[in-house]
């Protein structure tokens, strides 16, 4: 049988928005669980509609303060990002404009040490951190997290500022700007969009960054992945509170994506796919 | 510019990247040729290499080399291939496809430990989890997901969190295709299939670079997931390196063992990033 290009065309949309409806579902499934009862979470056949209920959420509000682990999260997470565009800024400006023959070198080794696994230097920087006397604060946080972004970041920026015309900045130098001026007059405003999303992209990894939150903070400096975390193990039967606390943790980063993805596409393509 | 200058901007990146690695680097490498129990602080003393003989003859280290290589690559194959799929499916304009494409986007923003408690939970659980409904409803046993695939369940967890990148990626670059010669090759009889396979591949071939090199840093120390659904088990079933180290340095308190398997996970990183430089790293630096 042929198909009409109408009927192709309606065959396609709707297979789009099955295939969108099937990667989301679990999502929908998550939230939906945390306005049910532990009983009714639980309950099989399960339940798509059923009465309501806040209680997991006063639960969950009232056994760990939400609020005080969300504002670890924000600030962690654009702590770090600030403290690694700092870093990263002049660092990509030189190499995108004045690169040396090791430039590509250095930028393939930045990445590779991307690679190596938290897990191998847990015990270093745990020790590290306990001597410096940072264990459990925001501070060691946002150095860390900074630190292993600081490549990602790196390579965003430089493949942003490679696009930026040299004579530009040229001129601005032979009429005498100096090099802060050069960098915070033309180049950032120049490439604000790349700059925007390479630090949406850092934000997300640092909020969802578990490794180092959970075995580094306890109680006043712990994130919101660490939250869920602690409600992993000796609630992990209680799914109904579990769904909610993962849908408080979740929210804030899923809607600041929703609201951010068209400047986040650009980010995660490293400026590459064009 | 002055090439001083230069050097003092790319200083502190350089700099501080060096030290972010030598400085963990080396007390792993220290560390892994001492005693360092945690539970017997007295014992100390260089022991050479009989850390690294422990770890490699730990009997899990074999299945956590290949755990972590299988899982990199499963999870590689699928999401470049069900991303591609997707993105090539929604690239045509229709009413709804920005809702559609937020859809599809938003398992990326999911944290990794609710993206494993909620399959682990509401899907894969055998009693009450969703899959397990769906095939008591059509008859069929219910499967015990984590216990008897565990690598898979987890593969699983990871891809659906990471199709969605790929499928990212790959739309924006679908979107900058120059349809013209599509039409053209169209009407000089070339099919679907042909047109996809001679000129929509090669002009992904850079976001597929980007895809495989971004994808395999963060799968190579894929921690969380394990951590809260299988524990590695059963057995070393789903114990990647990982893993394996966590479980020596916080599960059985030997840090001189664990910084060993540290420096073999290092080492296998190296392998995979010399490889996969040579592979896709040339495209990727302008």
């Amino acid at each position: 049988m042929q198909l009409t290009p109408k009927q192709k065309h309606t065959l396609r949309v709707l297979l789009s928005w099955v295939a969108g409806i099937i990667m989301f579902f679990p999502i929908f499934w998550l939230v939906l669980t945390s306005f049910k009862t532990e009983l009714q979470a639980i309950s099989v056949p399960p339940l798509l509609f059923f009465e309501p209920t806040l209680e997991n959420f006063a639960l969950v509000q009232e056994r760990s303060d939400y609020f005080s682990y969300a504002i670890n999260s924000v600030i962690t997470s654009f702590g770090a990002t600030l403290l690694a565009l700092l870093i990263a800024i002049p660092g990509a400006y030189a190499m995108a404009f004045w690169p040396s023959r090791f430039t590509k070198d250095i930028l393939l080794w930045m990445l590779s040490t991307k690679m190596l696994p938290a897990v191998g230097v847990l015990m270093p920087i745990y020790l590290l951190v306990q001597r410096a006397g940072l264990l459990d604060t925001r501070t060691a946080l946002v150095i860390i997290f900074a630190m292993i972004n600081l490549p990602i970041v790196i390579w965003m920026l430089f493949s942003y500022f490679k696009e930026v015309p040299k004579e530009i900045l040229e001129s601005a130098r032979m009429d005498g700007a100096s090099t802060l001026n050069v960098i915070t007059l033309l180049l950032i405003p120049l490439t604000k969009g790349g700059i925007l999303s390479t630090a949406l992209l850092s934000i997300v990894l640092c909020w969802n960054e578990a490794f180092w939150s959970i075995n580094l903070t306890a109680s006043d400096a712990g994130t919101l992945t660490a939250l869920v975390a602690s409600y992993s193990s000796p609630e992990g039967l209680f799914w109904a509170k579990l769904s909610a606390v993962s849908t408080l943790a979740c929210a804030p980063i899923v809607v600041f994506g929703w609201f951010c993805q068209k400047q986040l596409v650009q980010g995660l393509t490293f400026g590459a796919v064009k | 510019m002055k090439s001083r200058t230069i050097a003092f901007l790319q200083a502190p990146s350089i700099v501080l990247l060096l030290l972010w690695m030598i400085v963990p680097l080396s007390m792993t490498i220290y560390f892994s040729t001492i005693r360092f129990n945690l539970l017997y602080p007295e014992r100390t003393g260089f022991i050479g290499l009989s850390n690294y003989e422990f770890f490699i003859t730990d009997p899990g280290f074999v299945s956590a080399v290949i755990n972590t290589l299988v899982l990199v690559l499963s999870v590689l194959v699928i999401t470049v291939t069900l991303g591609m799929a997707l993105a090539v499916l929604v690239n045509f304009p229709f009413r709804g496809r920005g809702i559609v494409r937020v859809l599809l986007i938003s398992p990326f923003f999911i944290m990794p430990t609710v993206n494993a408690l909620l399959w682990k939970n509401m899907f894969m659980n055998p009693v009450y989890g969703l899959f397990s409904v769906v095939s008591t409803f059509l008859g069929l046993e219910p499967i015990d997901w984590l216990a008897n695939f565990p690598l898979g369940s987890i593969i699983i967890m990871i891809s659906w969190q990471w199709i969605p990148f790929a499928f990212l990626i790959f739309m924006t670059s679908l979107q900058s295709q120059d349809p013209e010669p599509l039409e053209a090759a169209a009407l000089d009889g070339a099919n679907a299939w042909q047109k996809f396979r001679y000129m929509t591949i090669p002009h992904l071939s850079r976001a597929i670079a980007v895809v495989i090199m971004i994808q395999t840093i963060f799968h190579l120390s894929i921690f969380a997931e394990i951590f809260v659904t299988t524990g590695g088990g059963p057995g070393f079933n789903s114990t990647n390196m990982a893993f394996l180290i966590f479980s020596q340095a916080l599960l059985q308190f030997d840090a001189g063992v664990a910084s060993a398997g540290g420096v073999f996970a290092i080492i296998l990183a190296n392998i995979v990033a010399i490889f996969l430089i040579r592979l896709v790293g040339k495209t990727l630096v302008v």
